[in-house]
């Protein structure tokens, strides 16, 4: 059967829009941030370091003696251009820091996405198939627990075990992939575990929950009662049909870990994004904390995008909808 | 008419005649889980609210010369790097969580089943609004949205209040606009609006007492993160300040000690996650029991 493009194409046309307007709606956020602060940004962020000549030449080179209204569609035009302004830290430009910071918060992410696949996939579909059994029970109350643990504590417990009782893997600290692989795979070992097995724990509760739904729907009914072996069901109608959802799951886990390791970051002094977020907020650095917000925030509507793309390319009943 | 509950409906499904439905609290009592949490979250609260009048030592008390003792009759719970008792700091701690976490809630259920609703029974250019304010709220992690709210302004118990709350806002809106739009298309409202009754009752009389269930459930499971939200927050010393005592606040100082004080972090530790395991179980009993398509599988099983 052919597929005609046209509500594909629709559809995508629509959803991009979308996606823009919320980037609008973030960005103005991101720019109101540094003009809620109550009191003089630029005078805060001096601190000790205050002097009339420092305070002018910052308030210039920030842009902020100019009318709001000129400084709001300079930052959105600068922004959608990738200048998001220099930091009133260090005078390096936020873009570069960021960039700088942004391959230890990914491979992070990547490895920590990983570990919850490896962990979710096989716990949530088993657990699913064997609804209201102990092996079920298990399952659902240990994702539960995983759930409710706060994500720095849990790290706190793996440096316990793994570098202060064991003493087989460092406990902080961070090499570059490329320079050094094996230094960077002892250092991501215990972050990285940290964050998988609380989004495996996430992922596994959704994963459950989308293969008990199709399970239960009339085409595997069918299926069964046409006396279709029991693994050909399995595999050919509920868990390719429970594949949608899973890849949304996914994907909207990536996109939180990828803004969401804060704390993990901050506990394994983990040279990322969230622990560039940390050290700002402390030194009031606003341009640097917009920046960073701006682009975490833009690659979860992102990978949002390319779920809900990849999933109308799957899924035909989505589209035409 | 206007009683009648999203739980009430499936009765038709399950050929039970409604006047034999059992009451929702049974169900939830008859769930063990649900049971047990219940239970182990009425004496944390009763422990936050007896915290202050039953702790055994000051929450401050400093004595170097009793520092980093492990747990003993004396201190059930050990005591920190300042000699401080580590079970009385717990039990005032959990105080503060829990209130932090009720008001924060509050705060995010108000504000956000308030647009949501509105927003999902006015539909239109109100709808559209409200929605695209919610997506870009949507589209800031939790955590990093608090923190910019703290960054904007001063760290203590109100900012945190207000960051957890705004935080949790857009859940509640946009379970709130998604519940109201199908009460609205519901025959009931329908009849109700061409006999000409006003929005606004509409609103209150038949629109919202029909979206509680699954408002009830996320409030329950908000709580739970909301506990961890502030035990982050706190632990990333943006949260509750010092000298008062908070759970991510005594984490944060148990870090440097994780080898040789395990009870600094693991009481801590353990309390934020049975609370938040508390108010998740229960809220995934609610859910069983609240959400009309899981509520007739119960039932269902009962009577076999």
């Amino acid at each position: 059967m052919r597929i005609s493009p046209a509500p594909v194409l629709r559809f995508l046309g629509l959803r991009l829009l979308s996606s823009a307007i919320v980037l609008l709606g973030v960005i103005v956020v991101v720019f109101a941030l540094v003009h809620l602060v109550p009191g003089d940004p630029v005078r805060l962020a001096l601190g000790t370091r205050y002097s009339p000549e420092a305070y002018q030449a910052l308030r210039e080179a920030s842009g902020l003696d100019r009318p709001l209204l000129v400084q709001f569609f300079s930052y959105v035009g600068n922004a959608l251009t990738g200048n998001l302004g220099v930091s009133f830290r260090n005078g390096g430009t936020v873009t570069d820091i960021l960039l700088g910071r942004l391959p230890a918060t990914v491979s992070l992410a990547l490895v920590g996405i990983v570990i919850a696949l490896v962990i979710a996939l096989p716990a949530g579909i088993w657990s699913a198939l064997r609804e209201g059994r102990v092996s079920d029970i298990i399952v659902r109350l240990t994702s539960q627990l995983g759930v409710s643990v706060p994500d720095f504590w849990l790290g706190m417990l793996l440096i316990t075990l793994f570098s202060s009782v064991l003493r087989v893997l460092p406990s902080s600290g961070y090499a570059p992939a490329g320079e050094d692989p094996l230094g960077w795979l002892q250092h991501v070992i215990l972050p990285g575990l940290t964050v998988g097995l609380i989004a495996g724990a996430i992922m596994t509760r959704y994963i459950r929950a989308a293969v008990v739904d199709v399970a239960g729907a009339g085409f595997v009914r069918t299926a069964v009662s046409k006396g279709l072996p029991g693994r050909i069901v399995t595999f050919r109608h509920i868990l390719r049909n429970a594949l949608v959802p899973v890849l949304t799951i996914a994907g909207i886990q990536l996109a939180t870990i990828l803004g969401g390791v804060i704390v993990v970051e901050v506990v394994f002094a983990w040279p990322g994004l969230g622990r560039l977020v940390y050290d700002s907020v402390a030194a009031r650095d606003y341009p640097v904390i917009q920046g960073a917000i701006l682009l975490i925030a833009a690659m979860f509507l992102l990978i949002n995008l390319i779920v809900d793309v990849l999933y109308a390319l799957v899924d035909p009943r989505i589209r035409l909808a | 008419m206007t009683q009648t509950t999203p739980a009430a409906e499936p009765a038709a499904l399950t050929g039970a005649p409604a006047q034999q439905r059992l009451p929702a609290w049974r169900l939830l009592a008859a769930n063990p889980l649900t049971l047990a949490s219940a239970i182990v979250l009425a004496v944390i609260v009763l422990l936050a609210l007896l915290g202050p009048f039953i702790s055994p030592y000051g929450i401050n008390e400093i004595d170097v010369s009793r520092q980093l003792q492990p747990p003993s009759a004396a201190h059930w719970f050990g005591t920190d790097d300042l000699g401080r008792d580590i079970l009385s700091r717990v039990l005032h701690a959990i105080g503060i969580s829990l209130l932090i976490a009720v008001c924060a809630v509050t705060f995010a259920f108000l504000v956000g089943v308030a647009f949501g609703t509105v927003a999902g029974y006015a539909g239109g250019i109100v709808d559209m609004v409200i929605s695209r304010v919610t997506d870009v709220l949507f589209a800031f992690p939790v955590l990093l949205l608090a923190l910019a709210i703290v960054a904007i302004f001063q760290p203590g118990l109100v900012t945190t209040v207000v960051a957890i709350g705004i935080v949790y806002t857009p859940i509640f809106a946009r379970i709130a606009r998604g519940s109201a739009l199908s009460v609205r298309s519901s025959p009931f409202v329908q009849v109700s609006q061409t006999m000409g009754t006003p929005a606004r009752t509409i609103l209150l009389r038949h629109v919202l007492p029909n979206i509680t269930g699954p408002l009830i459930v996320q409030t329950s499971l908000s709580l739970a993160f909301a506990i961890l939200s502030e035990a982050a927050l706190s632990f990333l010393g943006l949260g509750i300040q010092p000298p008062t005592p908070s759970l991510g606040g005594m984490l944060f100082a148990a870090q440097g000690f994780l080898a040789q004080a395990w009870w600094m972090s693991v009481f801590p530790g353990v309390t934020i996650l049975v609370t938040a395991l508390a108010f998740n179980l229960i809220g995934d009993g609610l859910r069983d029991v609240l959400d009309p398509r899981q509520r007739s599988l119960i039932e269902a099983r009962r009577s076999r």
